[in-house]
């Protein structure tokens, strides 16, 4: 597994490629696509993240050697693309890593708009949510 | 109207001439709020250029300037919704707060055994306050059934009201979902035969079509500013003289008041006992104008051009292979619900706005409708004066390119 600043940077570069917004968001609804499917036991109220739009599931949980592994899903393609980047970053690292993680790449590829609290889709939220998973295995090490 | 005629409008909205990324700015959210004409925008600068001062209590010039120019905004509501006086007009925040005042007076004289109702399509602000004062009163609060095309149930909201001791009725003119025109004139007329009051919420009707409160014969009706090309954060509260008098004030304060002492306070006459504290008396001034406006270019017309372009909208709209439209009811004005089968309204919404296209996408603030019809959301155009067949053709084409990107 990468590191997650090496992560970032590939995103990045991937990004920089795309000139046109159709190019960007055909990429993430790929993403979307292609985000293994979440087991239906975890898309439950406890794993909820209800947006006023869109809806987040998320769940994390620590393999054996130690990292911490996130299931999300959503109900929109859109939504969910960008939860597979995130995934992408921060799933399979170390829960400290992932607690101190600068995910200021979102701002950088023009995504920032979809995570903004307002724009109610559970993304801000979901965000919070990794970083206080990670946050509370690390405090277990 | 003529094309000619509509350029003219648009050339008094600067913000239509907008880009969105390198796309030009397609507002069909007017639903949520309205573009504002630049003598809105000019009536707001001009009052605190000129004649700032606070209303109704100074014998200064500028108080008397002030107070005149709201209390003749207050004649132009008069006049613009056919109310027989002016003390009928109250001036509150929008929508919400003139529902609000209405359901806090009746929360203050419903009781055990009494019956509030409201439709299946109200949005949250004429149905929370509802519910709050039945909390508070013990009284029951009843639905009028609609059918999935959008339509309410004449029968059984008459059943309602023959089998329920029903004090106050208060449904939508115009649905802000499915669009609907509801037959309010029978609704009222209902009311009335089974000794309820009625309150009709204007907020989606009163920017798209002639409306005339004294033929209607409702007791109450409310509608805000912000939707007809008037500031956010003024709205009106209109109520027959009989019923206001009758129903205790929604909030005590300065302005309000006849008499104070410490033992007992007498309210001020209407319709200033509905008005405690400072007005949004610039916001106010800036209603007045925007009828103003839409009457230079005539309710009517208003009226048949948005219906011009919803027929449009709608034919183009259904030709899209997969389009699910929302409300299909025989009257329906201003907004147009859909979704495209398999894809989520919120991702529609983001791909239209990146092709500068603005709609509004969710539940439009109105939960019970989207469980009833057992979706999450719709996608929603709306329209006002300024809206043309160009921007409905960018509408189809905006769709279109989303469709083909969410579902190939």
């Amino acid at each position: 597994m990468n590191n997650i600043d090496d992560i970032i940077k590939g995103i990045e570069e991937d990004f920089s490629m795309f000139d046109e917004w159709v190019d960007k968001y055909a990429y993430i609804i790929d993403l979307g696509h292609n985000l293994p499917i979440i087991d239906q036991k975890y898309k439950d109220e406890d794993h909820l993240i209800r947006g006023c739009q869109s809806q987040v599931w998320l769940s994390a949980e620590k393999d054996t050697e130690g990292n911490i592994i996130f299931r999300a899903d959503s109900d929109a393609i859109i939504t969910k693309g960008i939860i597979a980047l995130l995934v992408s970053v921060l799933s399979g690292q170390k829960p400290k890593d992932v607690a101190q993680a600068d995910l200021s790449f979102i701002d950088r590829i023009g995504l920032s708009s979809h995570l903004s609290p307002t724009r109610a889709n559970g993304l801000s939220e979901m965000i919070r949510q990794m970083k206080y998973y990670a946050a509370a295995y690390a405090s277990q090490e | 109207m003529t094309d000619i005629e509509i350029q003219k409008i648009r050339e008094q909205f600067p913000i239509l001439e907008k880009k969105i990324g390198r796309y030009p700015l397609t507002y069909l959210d007017n639903g949520a709020t309205t573009q504002k004409p630049l003598c809105v925008i000019d009536a707001i600068r001009d009052y605190y250029l000129n004649i700032n001062s606070n209303v109704h209590r100074g014998v200064h010039t500028l108080s008397q300037l002030s107070t005149d120019a709201m209390e003749n905004a207050r004649q132009k509501v008069c006049d613009f919704i056919h109310a027989r006086e002016k003390s009928s007009i109250i001036f509150t925040r929008g929508t919400t707060e003139s529902i609000n005042a209405i359901a806090s007076g009746y929360s203050q004289i419903l009781g055990i055994g009494d019956t509030v109702v409201i439709s299946a399509m109200e949005h949250h602000s004429n149905i929370v306050p509802w519910q709050m004062a039945c909390e508070r009163s013990g009284a029951s609060l009843r639905v009028i059934p609609m059918s999935y095309e959008g339509v309410l149930d004449i029968d059984a909201y008459e059943d309602i009201l023959k089998n329920n001791r029903v004090k106050i009725v208060s449904v939508t003119y115009v649905s802000n979902v499915l669009g609907t025109v509801n037959p309010v004139s029978q609704m009222i007329d209902l009311a009335h035969k089974y000794g309820a009051e009625i309150l009709i919420d204007g907020a989606q009707s009163t920017p798209h079509m002639p409306i005339d409160v004294e033929a209607l014969d409702c007791d109450y009706y409310a509608f805000s500013g912000h939707k007809m090309y008037a500031p956010t954060g003024i709205g009106v509260l209109y109520g027959k003289r009989k019923s206001l008098e009758a129903l205790p004030p929604y909030q005590g304060g300065g302005d309000m008041i006849d008499h104070v002492t410490f033992e007992k306070t007498t309210y001020a006459p209407l319709p200033f006992k509905y008005e405690a504290g400072t007005p949004n008396i610039e916001g106010a001034i800036a209603l007045g104008v925007a009828i103003d406006f839409l009457m230079e270019i005539g309710m009517e017309a208003i009226c048949s051009h948005e219906k011009e372009l919803m027929d449009y909208m709608t034919s183009r709209m259904k030709e899209i292979d997969g389009m699910v439209i929302y409300g299909t009811a025989p009257q329906k004005s201003g907004a147009f619900s859909f979704t495209l089968s398999g894809a989520h309204p919120t991702d529609i919404g983001t791909l239209l706005d990146n092709q500068g296209v603005a709609i509004r996408t969710g539940h439009h603030c109105a939960e019970p409708i989207m469980d009833y019809l057992g979706i999450p959301g719709t996608a929603r155009a709306s329209l006002a004066v300024y809206n043309t067949r160009e921007d409905i053709d960018r509408l189809v084409d905006a769709t279109i390119k989303s469709k083909m990107m969410l579902l190939g």
